[in-house]
């Protein structure tokens, strides 16, 4: 396979789609290529959220500790999902667990170095923020959706 | 309008609430045949009628098989008719899902909950014609992984080339290998030719409202999308009125609608 730059990589990613190349490249500059095996933890709850993934291939748990019959799974997250915005707000935690449950190759972002990039050109924050606030929006929508428990409700097919 | 008698001969659980029921007519009466969406109002002696769709393979004329969700005093009682007993069984009533017309269409059939029962028989009628689709693709959503109907026969669906199968529950254990989240999930992440599918959903309506939001987002016509309304009813014979959604009657013009027909009194609670 011929190796593709972070910059093809991200513009190909619906969360980076369309964005200006200028854009692109200052994020680019602060990822890396990484990978996890299937089983791999990539971050823990409460940990320090110094870094955000975009997944190239493979898929990511987002877990909850559980008091009995070990963690939840709340969300899996497949290819060019975004796994972690807990990088972009204060107190920059983990609030959830992320585990690789297959072999899964990802791009890993520095959000210190981004946030620093997005505080000294506020454009590049603004395009960031707002492909960021519709991760956030879907993610909310989904969750509201797994909240009304609607296979739990009376003859619901 | 009077039911026949049909004899319990077979009962599984599918889930803490689910049953299937596989009946044989306790009368002379030629066994039943019906189209896959269609629905039976089953009569539990002494106890109320609830319309249950048929959940069998319209390909094997015997038993009639059912799946029922305990949830109120009617579908409990079908829940606990063991083999030997004997239930009232009046129909087949209601639309049919489009198989006849599936020839050449990438086939995507999208479910929640108990609503994989009325689209069983359509799925096998499916896997039956297999080679005339374009494709065939099962996305199917649950509470969580032992709340899913059909377990054993979901695992074959797995390995069958026939079918490409995703199932995504709201919530699992770490040992859970399927995807966790909602069902529109799926859609987004599905390779599709939108002009060249056909979907065919059933579960809640809350469900069912979104993912018809999700595959027109994708490109896809109103006019290909169908879905089976399971709105309560009564009589099945367009003479009580409960079952009516604006001018159309559930148990005439459906269970089985078009998307195009129904999205305008679709999510409205009452109509
Ligand atoms: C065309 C059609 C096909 C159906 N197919 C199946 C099937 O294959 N398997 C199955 O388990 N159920 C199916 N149902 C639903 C089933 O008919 C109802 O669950 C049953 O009538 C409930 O009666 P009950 O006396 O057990 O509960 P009730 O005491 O009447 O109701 C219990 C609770 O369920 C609610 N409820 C009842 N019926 C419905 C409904 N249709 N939609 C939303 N909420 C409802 C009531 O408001 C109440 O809160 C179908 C319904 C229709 C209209």
């Amino acid at each position: 396979m011929p190796m593709r730059s972070i910059e093809q990589v991200l513009a190909e990613v619906e969360t980076f789609a369309g964005l200006e190349r200028r854009h692109l490249d200052r994020i680019a500059g602060c990822g890396h290529n990484c990978g996890f095996a299937a089983g791999e933890t990539i971050a823990r709850e409460g940990d320090r959220a110094d870094t955000f993934y975009v997944i190239r291939h493979g898929r990511v748990a987002l877990e909850t500790p559980a008091p009995a019959g070990g963690p939840l799974l709340i969300a899996t997250l497949g290819d060019g999902a975004v796994v972690g915005w807990s990088w972009l707000f204060p107190p920059y935690r983990w609030t959830f667990d992320a585990r690789a449950i297959e072999d899964t190759r990802a791009i890993a972002f520095d959000g210190a170095c981004l946030r620093g990039k997005c505080d000294s050109d506020h454009e590049l924050g603004y395009v960031l923020m707002q492909r960021f606030a519709e991760i956030i929006l879907d993610r909310l929508q989904a969750a509201r959706l797994q909240l009304l428990d609607v296979y739990g409700e009376p003859a619901a097919g | 309008m009077t039911p026949r008698p049909w004899r319990v001969t077979g009962r599984r659980r599918e889930t803490a609430d689910s049953w299937t029921l596989d009946l044989e007519p306790a009368d002379d009466g030629a066994p039943m045949s019906f189209l896959p969406g269609q629905f039976n109002m089953i009569y539990a002696f002494g106890i109320g009628e609830a319309p249950i769709s048929i959940s069998g393979d319209p390909g094997a004329d015997r038993p009639l098989v059912h799946t029922v969700r305990d949830v109120g005093a009617v579908s409990a009682a079908i829940c606990r008719a063991a083999p030997g007993e004997v239930l009232g069984v009046r129909g087949p009533y209601g639309s049919a899902w489009p198989v006849a017309a599936l020839g050449g269409r990438h086939v995507l059939i999208v479910a929640g909950g108990v609503g994989l029962a009325p689209l069983r028989p359509a799925l096998r009628a499916a896997l039956e014609r297999r080679r005339e689709l374009a494709g065939l693709t099962l996305l199917l959503g649950g509470r969580t992984p032992a709340d899913l109907l059909f377990r054993d026969e979901l695992e074959e669906l797995g390995a069958d080339p026939r079918l490409e199968l995703a199932i995504s529950v709201d919530s699992a254990g770490s040992g859970w290998r399927g995807h966790v989240g909602v069902v529109t999930t799926l859609i987004d992440d599905l390779d599709l030719d939108p002009a060249r599918a056909t979907a065919l959903l059933c579960g809640p309506e809350v469900m069912m409202r979104f993912a018809a939001q999700a595959l027109i987002g994708r490109g896809m016509d109103r006019g290909d999308i169908y879905l089976s309304m399971e709105r309560n009813m009564k009589c099945a014979v367009t003479q009580c009125g409960r079952c009516q959604l604006g001018p159309a009657f559930v148990c005439r013009e459906g269970a089985v609608m078009r998307y195009c027909d129904i999205e305008r009194v679709l999510g409205l609670r009452e109509v």
